[in-house]
């Protein structure tokens, strides 16, 4: 019997994948934003009311990743310049996106008449913190109605975040969110992240969030 | 919850890592994962024993070096465990935490014959 040495990273075969989905995506000059949050924080809509925002400047497509149906692409269908809807039910893992999905997603997209997609992930706080997709920017959402520990019960998630989305803002005279116990745990746990408050039912700060989204998309322009 | 994908990357490196050395079997492979990654070292034993089936890795054992979290205050630099799901640096009282060590998943070495 003898010993081999192998000292090898488990998720390096989605990383190597993800990180050709991001060559390709900067070859064609898209980029891409990977939204995650957990099952009815709001995903969906605040892809509606992006695309309903940025749309006249800018060529959105749209990744649905969902364990099943295609509610979801159905629903942007008519906003976005292209939609592809992914079913996880019947991938090796239905917990998440994962590279090799986008990679597929993405040979049926026009890439070269695109300038953001936007990735909607499977709702889930844990899994997606796993998995990198080729992405440029991470995006969390967390409602009021999940309550305001989440990061603190899943911290890993908001860790590797570009941006944190507070949504359904307009709830916030009905439950009992503190926004700044919240604020106070995401800096915390990651300083880095950009903090938005939004509500996609009456708009409010998606303006704000939309602008970010140019700026990052203008910064990473210049960097390519 | 993803232990499937996952466990089919260590076959697949483990496979490939003997075939380089010539390995007629894999005895056993020492995995390192860490507390924070959330993956379930029973839940990956069992897919493997199904994922392995036929090859050359079939029975082989998987031995897990669990790494606990280890968090690090930037305000003072502490290293610390954390002890429930409050993170606080015990010395200053900072709330500014890092994670120093917990989020290792890597196959560090194997037997093979």
């Amino acid at each position: 019997m003898k010993k081999i040495e192998v000292i090898q990273n488990i998720l390096e075969a989605n990383e190597t994948i993800a990180s050709r989905n991001q060559q390709l995506l900067d070859k064609h000059k898209v980029f891409a934003i990977n939204i995650m949050s957990s099952p009815g924080a709001g995903k969906t809509s605040l892809i509606l009311q992006t695309l309903a925002k940025l749309k006249s400047r800018l060529n959105v497509a749209v990744i649905e990743g969902d364990v099943a149906s295609t509610v979801d692409a159905e629903k942007v269908q008519s906003e976005a310049k292209a939609v592809v809807q992914i079913n996880t039910r019947n991938m090796p893992e239905s917990c998440s996106l994962m590279a090799a999905m986008i990679e597929s997603a993405l040979k049926d997209m026009p890439l070269d008449n695109i300038d953001l997609i936007l990735i909607e992930n499977v709702g889930n706080l844990i899994c997606p913190s796993e998995f990198t997709l080729g992405e440029h920017k991470r995006v969390v959402i967390s409602s009021l109605p999940e309550g305001d520990d989440k990061p603190t019960k899943y911290p890993l998630i908001f860790i590797d975040a570009d941006a944190v989305i507070v949504n359904k803002m307009d709830l916030l005279p009905y439950v009992d969110f503190d926004i700044a116990a919240f604020r106070h745990s995401v800096e915390g746990l990651n300083p880095k992240a950009e903090l938005f408050q939004v509500s996609c039912k009456t708009k409010e700060g998606i303006g704000r969030w939309c602008s970010w989204v140019l700026e990052q998309i203008e910064t990473n322009d210049t960097k390519r | 919850m993803h232990e499937l994908g996952i466990t089919e990357n260590i076959v697949n490196i483990a496979l490939a890592k003997a075939g380089e050395a010539q390995a007629g079997k894999v005895i056993q492979i020492n995995l390192v994962i860490g507390e924070m990654s959330g993956f379930v070292p029973d839940c990956i034993q069992f897919y493997f024993d199904t994922l392995s089936k036929d090859t050359i890795a079939q029975g082989a054992v998987l031995h897990f070096e669990l790494v606990p979290a280890q968090l690090r205050c930037r305000n003072c630099s502490t290293i610390f465990q954390p002890q429930d799901t409050l993170w606080t640096c015990p010395k200053c009282r900072g709330q500014s935490i890092e994670i120093s060590k917990g989020r290792e998943l890597y196959i560090e070495s194997m037997e093979v014959e």
